[in-house]
Parts: C-alpha cells; sequence; structure tokens
C-alpha cells in the first residue's frame, strides 16, 4: 500500500500562456528549489526543465487562444523537488510519439527536443494527456545534500 | 531580455548572444541573426555564447537554423563559448554530432 507522500512545503501558482511568463516561472521555480541547497548545475537543469513544460504547454496546449497553466512545485521526502505542470488545452495524441527525439508539429522554429531534455535532466518524468481535456507533465529530482 | 550584437571580420560573423534565450525570445533574435546574414554575406558565421546565461531548447533551434541558412549559402557555423548551463542543454541534445561546438580551450586558440 503506498502512504502519503511526505510534503514539507509547496508553492502553487497560475498564469496566462503568454510567453512573457517562462522566464517568471523558471526563475520562481528556482527560487523556490534555492531550500535544497542546489548546485548551479541542478538549479540549471531544473530551469531548463521547467521553461521546456511551460514552451509546451504555451505552443502546443494553446496554439489559438489564450489559456491558463498551473505549475505546482513541492518538496518531497525532505531532498526531492516535485514539479507538476498542468493545462486544460488541447492535449497530445499520441504521448509517446511526441516524446521521441527530434519530433515536433512546432515547425522550424522548436527542435524537438523538449521531453529529451526534461527526460535527461530529471530523475523523473511522466506526462498525461487526453485530446480535449488537456495535459499534465509531473517531473522529480533529488537533490542530494552537500557536505 | 535578449540582445543580439555582432562583429564582422574578413569573411567571419562573430555573433553575440546576451541574456536568456527561450521561446519567448527566439524568434526575433533569429530575425536579427537574419538581417545580420543578409548584410554581410559571410562565409562563416560564429555564434558566441560567452553572455548567454540561460537557454532551453529553443537555442537549439536557433543553432541548427543557424547552421542549416549557412549551409545553404555555402558557409560554415558553430558555436564557441557556451558556458555551463547551455552547455548541458547542447550536450543533451545531441547537436554536437551536427554542428561543431568549439570548447572554450579551443575557442582561445
Amino acid at each position: 500500500m503506498r502512504g502519503k507522500v511526505e510534503c514539507s512545503n509547496y508553492i502553487k501558482m497560475e498564469f496566462p500562456s503568454k510567453s512573457a511568463n517562462e522566464a517568471f516561472a523558471r526563475s520562481a521555480v528556482a527560487a523556490f528549489a534555492a531550500q535544497l541547497d542546489p548546485t548551479m548545475d541542478e538549479l540549471g537543469d531544473i530551469k531548463t526543465a521547467v521553461s521546456e513544460a511551460v514552451t509546451n504547454a504555451i505552443v502546443h496546449a494553446y496554439p489559438e487562444e489564450m489559456g491558463v497553466i498551473s505549475l505546482r512545485a513541492r518538496i518531497i521526502r525532505g531532498d526531492t523537488l516535485e514539479l507538476t505542470i498542468k493545462d486544460h488545452g488541447r492535449g497530445i495524441p499520441d504521448v509517446k510519439r511526441a516524446m521521441e527525439p527530434l519530433y515536433t508539429t512546432g515547425g522550424e522554429d522548436r527542435s524537438g527536443m523538449g521531453f529529451t531534455i526534461m527526460e535527461s535532466f530529471m530523475d523523473k518524468l511522466q506526462v498525461r494527456s487526453k485530446p480535449g481535456k488537456g495535459t499534465t507533465v509531473s517531473m522529480k529530482r533529488q537533490i542530494r545534500k552537500r557536505r | 531580455m535578449m540582445n543580439v550584437l555582432s562583429a564582422y571580420r574578413e569573411g567571419r560573423l562573430t555573433v553575440y548572444l546576451h541574456g536568456e534565450l527561450d521561446h519567448h525570445e527566439v524568434r526575433q533574435s533569429m530575425s536579427a541573426i537574419d538581417r545580420l546574414l543578409d548584410e554581410y554575406l559571410p562565409r562563416d558565421c560564429v555564434l558566441d555564447l560567452t553572455d548567454l546565461k540561460f537557454m532551453d531548447s529553443s537555442g537549439i533551434a536557433l543553432i541548427l537554423k543557424l547552421h542549416r541558412r549557412m549551409q545553404e549559402r555555402g558557409g560554415r557555423a558553430w558555436v564557441e563559448n557556451a558556458a555551463q548551463q547551455p552547455m548541458r542543454v547542447i550536450d543533451a541534445s545531441g547537436i554536437e554530432r551536427l554542428v561543431r561546438i568549439a570548447s572554450r580551450e579551443e575557442a582561445k586558440a
């Protein structure tokens, strides 16, 4: 049986799918994650993963209209940052395909590397999506204590 | 905020990216680079990332696009002086198979 995960701190925020909010989202998460005393590399990885997930929601979930993106960051088990980025947009018809490196429907301006980067920079990545309902991206990264 | 600066010398255009490169900034930065390519018609184009504090996969798209543009013109493009965070993104993307990524030491030589 799985018990409730111990959560010692969290933040929640909500913002419209404007690209100007990408920088805000990653900076806010980095500021929150600072309490785990991450290295510069760990902080850079976390910021990059947030940037990718939020950009995906802006570009793919709400291609025509503005929508709401919610972001939750939690500290769980004392040393792990858990991020949840959720939208109520178009959804991804084929998650497995969307996660393949270089696969993109975003044209020349997108590299198709977003999920690959989230996967390699975070310990865990989970993507749940329903066409027409939205997408939830969950990521975890453990920050080991430094001596 | 992104800032695109450049220097041209003997067929080589060096483009300096300052700031943070993400999806919000990438289109404008690419247009600025396109204008520079049209103006100078360089043989080589170097993307100098010394002052790029952050980039995500939008930066990978920009590097690939520049690489393609230069190939179409029969020239070359490469990346120099990437700081730690951009370098980790470059490493994770595997674009080194396509575009030359000069290390800091190499670039100085």
